[in-house]
């Protein structure tokens, strides 16, 4: 395990620094996807879900309950779901998407929403109510009170985006059945692993891995510093 | 006095400065916000119409992961791609997904080794224009100790010694379990000892419901026994602790063949495409290239077009050849027999 583990180190030096096409191919597509489920799901979720979490409604316990619930949404299962949607044999055959980033993409968005709505709807939520009070006292109007409020809560609320980006991109399950895994087209970090690992090639998964990790934490990086910013 | 007066005058100016920072500040930031969200949108955009344009004008190919992972096909495509213009995408599933993908019309055309799934396919009008592209074969392999002693036995024998060893609770035996090719296989050599495995009751035989790659590590891990295709075998055999026991013979010949999916039953499919992309398989020059592809310097699928009932009892060798023969700028003329058949089993 040990000289896997080397070689997999050394092989993720050579690639990023070698500028291989291959692996630079596998990341930019990597992080457009996750990138851009993750965008579309915070423009949906953001407002969505700061929204309910100011309002108070008959019902809201249970919608919290079943938005936790789908907040852990086995992806997987996602993906089976937007695989039998999208097949050709499918309801939504004609479009023609299975195989493509942009089915990719359909399947992270649908995981990474209820993510977003959840976790910036409990920041809203957590904000000190005095706040809250001390807005309306002032005679604000109700869209200004929302976005005072989320002004206020914008670290827990970007901590949110961050654990929806995160999440999409290592996932794996749901992209290998929708993407199809396929060379320079739908192949993301994580299914790449899977098919050097299928093939025993553990030093060139390790290298992956390696190089995932590395991008993951610069992004993180700079999404961090941008909530942590003084203003 | 004076001093009083010029320290007021000094902050209310820092203050105003402040102020105005502050104002600009903000409203660039909301600014540059509104463009960055403008761009990515952009960006996005951009990239769905480049992959729908690229979608419409692609053919996917479903095979098998043990195809797949042999590299053949990494080899071949850049040749037909730069050829033909034709983009060929791959996606390397189990045999039984490749076949349902076909079904479905998520697939064009088909490269795959199971013969009889493949009849199937065919006579319920999914595909048309099969042709038998390339064989290579399947090998028990086994532990250096190879407790169950089945080397240089006969095939029967040794599924039986295997049985008998497991029974013992001397062996494992770890198989595809996913209804793969190689799995039918492997159903079909137990059946020659009249023994349909069952894992739930005999405990000595596993299913790992993976691919071969895997299903590969987990018997190396394990010490165990399986069927492997040559084909992985051989980019895999100096790294694992297992030798080959069991090879030659034709029920161990693994034929594999392309279908094109029916356009009748599908008319989304690229049937013009497709048959291009199988001409150039059993054309002199695809044949030609599967011959020449090599791992650990041997030879890992044998080209037979044209020659398929010598190679592997095939019953329609004529009809493929007379298709393709007809085909503009498929068939030319099959491989150089000779070189072919002997280099290959020992029965």
């Amino acid at each position: 395990m040990a000289d896997e583990l080397l070689e997999g180190i050394i092989k993720a030096f050579i690639l990023i620094f070698t500028f291989d096409p291959e692996i630079w191919d596998i990341m930019f597509l990597s992080i457009r996807v996750s990138g851009t489920a993750t965008f579309l799901a915070s423009l949906i979720g953001l407002p969505l879900g700061s929204y309910l979490g100011l309002r108070k409604f008959r019902g809201k316990k249970a919608l919290t309950n079943l938005l936790n619930t789908f907040m852990g949404f086995p992806p997987v299962v996602m993906g089976l779901i937007i695989f039998l949607l999208l097949s050709r044999s499918g309801p939504l055959g004609e479009l023609g998407l299975l195989y493509t980033t942009t089915a990719m993409i359909i399947a992270q968005l649908f995981l990474a929403i209820p993510i977003v709505i959840g976790t910036s709807k409990a920041a809203i939520e957590s904000v000190d109510p005095a706040l809250k009070e001390t807005i309306l006292s002032l005679g604000s109007k109700e869209y200004q009170l929302w976005w005072e409020l989320t002004k206020e809560s914008k670290k827990s609320i970007i901590a949110g985006v961050i654990v929806a980006f995160g999440q999409a991109i290592s996932e794996v399950g749901a992209v290998i059945i929708v993407g199809g895994n396929i060379r320079w087209h739908t192949r993301t970090f994580t299914t790449a692993i899977v098919l050097q690992t299928r093939m025993g090639e553990f030093g060139m998964a390790i290298a992956l891995g390696l190089v995932l990790i590395i991008i993951t934490f610069i992004l993180n990086y700079t999404l961090t510093h941008l909530q942590t910013k003084k203003d | 006095m004076k001093i009083k007066n010029f320290f007021h005058i000094r902050n209310k100016v820092l203050d105003k400065e402040e102020e105005i920072k502050i104002k600009f500040n903000s409203k660039t930031r909301k600014a540059l916000i509104f463009i960055s969200v403008v761009l990515f949108t952009g960006f996005i955009g951009t990239y769905t119409v480049l992959e729908y344009v690229h979608s419409q004008n692609r053919i996917i190919l479903a095979t098998t992961t043990s195809t797949y992972d042999s590299g053949l096909l990494d080899y071949l495509l850049p040749v037909f791609e730069r050829r033909y213009k034709i983009t060929v995408d791959v996606i390397s599933v189990g045999t039984g997904e490749a076949i349902v993908a076909g079904k479905n019309g998520d697939a064009d055309v088909l490269l795959v080794h199971e013969r009889e799934s493949e009849d199937q396919f065919v006579e319920d009008d999914y595909g048309v224009n099969r042709a038998c592209v390339m064989y290579n074969d399947f090998i028990i392999i086994g532990p250096t100790s190879d407790t169950a002693g089945i080397k240089n036995t006969n095939i029967t024998g040794a599924m039986s010694k295997l049985k008998n060893a497991g029974d013992l609770g001397k062996i494992k035996f770890y198989s595809r379990g996913d209804n793969s090719g190689t799995h039918i296989k492997e159903l079909k050599l137990w059946k020659l000892i009249g023994f349909t495995p069952d894992p739930s009751t005999d405990e000595w035989y596993y299913e790992t419901g993976t691919g071969m790659g895997d299903t590969l590590s987990v018997t190396n891990n394990n010490k165990g026994y399986t069927l492997i295709d040559r084909g992985t075998w051989l980019s895999r055999k100096e790294k694992v602790n297992l030798i080959d026991l069991i090879y030659g013979g034709e029920i161990l010949l693994n034929p594999y063949g392309a279908i094109a999916i029916n356009p009748d039953k599908h008319p989304n499919v690229k049937y013009d495409h497709a048959i291009t992309f199988i001409s150039f398989l059993v054309s002199e020059e695809g044949q030609e290239l599967i011959k020449d592809y090599r791992k650990e310097g041997e030879i890992l699928f044998y080209p037979c077009f044209g020659i398929c009932d010598q190679t592997h009892g095939c019953d329609t060798t004529n009809e493929e050849i007379k298709f393709w023969k007809n085909y503009n700028g498929g068939y030319e003329s099959p491989p150089s027999e000779s070189s072919l058949i002997t280099k290959s089993f020992s029965f």
